[in-house]
């Protein structure tokens, strides 16, 4: 868990998931590849887990805010995908609440899995590589958020 | 009134930060494993490089905290030299004892490797003082996990009969509890943990949404379909839903969790060494919240079992954690026998 920061469980009303779904989509791709990029450049990512997410596509959908991020993984670089596969070799479905206890490592993705907040569809065993990725990363420290702290 | 002597307290670590989670968190040991089918999380992504188990074993050893390396499948026809290069790199690495269950490395490592500290794993299967009396007199084992099948009133008959310190479980997704002698991966996939590492290996694994719910098929076989906000379990066979004589329900097993919380005062005082938390396929956070519930509870025994009672928000906090959101005593308690 990243010190100080708690993310409650809560879930945007209904209504921003209509207009979130109405925006355009292409710029959370860009700014999820970039973040991506930025990660494997300063070495955050393992590079042997990097070469076997090449050629795949991938789908960030954050249901409660409307929101779809999809990306594809080649020449070692995270690219944005300007139109939504239909069918993504990977789909990581979930509200925003859960997508941020995840991130700050607040809550284990297995527990969000069990509990049914977060869907995984698509290729199951890239979906797990994905996911200990993930849970492999080193985040360096943080500065404390006072805005957050317990 | 002197301290009593309480169990060490074993967690998992797939990765560097579940393991610093775990030592960070207040567990006495932790156990890990390589990058192949040498141990029984064989999972994509998941475990240590050499940098990283190198990193790993100093982070914990700086610190005073052991590390035991899980070697616990069994040497494939003709790969013999995988498994004996894993047990020379954790004796190069220092570690503090290795994990084995095929009888053939135990006896080869014992040889090899005299200061070697062995534990046998729990997919040795040795459910009994006999085995493990035979498994300390031939390699000089140290140390048995018991397999998830006893009652309490059986695991203190094994510690009574042997010299061998014997570690249980004391949280985690429970399978059908019969450890390195389960073939039900194989049945539906021609793999099993014993073979390749990993119980209903992913890639055979397929998650189907549909309006009514989630599907989950392991190689083409459906075993569960859960409703819309059902808990759900992992994808093994001995979890599934099946139909038997007209009748869907839970055939073999319950999606749950082992939870020892309630009977930690009788695994101290019949002796156990060591209690062990299942998990290695999860992630640090999970790591952090079980190894610190725990830790809490063993530390309130410690200082006297008269006032140890469990408390209410430990529960919840594993409780939430376990698989299927519900935790059982499993064989531990068996009140119709």
């Amino acid at each position: 868990m990243i010190q100080g920061i708690t993310i409650p469980d809560f879930k945007l009303p209904g209504v921003i998931a209509t207009i979130g779904a109405h925006l355009p989509q292409w710029p959370h791709s860009l700014a999820l590849a970039t973040a991506l990029n930025a990660a494997a450049k300063v070495g955050l990512l393992p590079a042997d887990s990097l070469e076997r997410l090449a050629g795949r596509s991938f789908v960030v959908e954050v249901l409660d805010a409307g929101g779809v991020a999809s990306f594809a993984c080649r020449d070692g670089l995270f690219r944005p995908l300007l139109t939504v596969p239909q069918a993504p070799d990977l789909c990581f479905q979930a509200n925003l609440s859960a997508f941020l206890q995840l991130l700050t490592r607040q809550e284990d993705p297995d527990t969000l899995f069990f509990k049914r907040e977060l869907s995984i569809t698509g290729d199951t065993e890239l979906g797990l590589l994905v996911k200990n990725m993930l849970d492999a990363i080193e985040w360096p420290q943080l500065p404390q958020l006072s805005l957050f702290r317990r | 009134m002197a301290a009593r002597k309480i169990p060490q307290l074993i967690c998992p670590a797939g990765s560097l930060p579940a393991l610093k989670a775990a030592v960070d968190h207040g567990a006495d040991a932790v156990y890990l494993g390589y990058r192949n089918e040498t141990n029984a999380r064989n999972f994509a992504g998941l475990n240590f490089d050499q940098r990283a188990m190198v990193e790993g074993v100093r982070y914990a050893q700086t610190r005073h905290r052991q590390v035991l390396m899980a070697i616990n499948t069994f040497a494939q026809p003709g790969r013999f030299a995988d498994w004996q290069r894993a047990v020379d790199g954790a004796a190069d690495l220092g570690v503090d004892a290795v994990i084995l269950a095929d009888v053939g490395l135990l006896d080869d490592s014992s040889r090899r490797h005299p200061d070697l500290r062995l534990h046998l794993s729990v997919q040795g299967s040795a459910t009994n003082y006999e085995a493990i009396n035979f498994a300390h007199r031939e390699f000089g084992v140290r140390r048995a996990v018991l397999p998830r099948v006893l009652t309490l009133a059986q695991v203190e008959t094994v510690v009574r009969n042997t010299p061998v310190e014997i570690e249980v479980f004391g949280f985690g997704s429970l399978c059908v509890m019969n450890e390195g002698r389960c073939w039900l991966s194989s049945y539906a996939t021609g793999e099993s943990p014993n073979t390749v590492g990993a119980c209903s290996p992913a890639k055979f694994v397929q998650w189907q949404k549909s309006p009514d719910g989630m599907a989950t098929r392991l190689n083409g076989i459906l075993i569960d379909c859960f409703a819309a906000a059902e808990p759900a379990g992992y994808p093994t066979l001995c979890k599934g839903r099946f139909e038997v004589q007209g009748e869907t329900y839970y055939a073999l097993e319950e999606p749950t969790s082992l939870n020892v919380l309630e009977i930690l005062p009788e695994i101290a005082r019949i002796g156990v060494a060591a209690i062990k938390v299942e998990g290695r396929q999860r992630s640090p956070t999970y790591v952090a919240q079980v190894t610190r519930t725990l830790r809490a509870a063993l530390d309130e025994l410690a200082r006297g079992e008269q006032r140890f009672s469990v408390r209410p928000a430990w529960q919840a906090e594993l409780a939430r954690l376990a698989e299927g959101s519900q935790v059982t005593l499993g064989a531990y308690s068996r009140p119709w026998r």
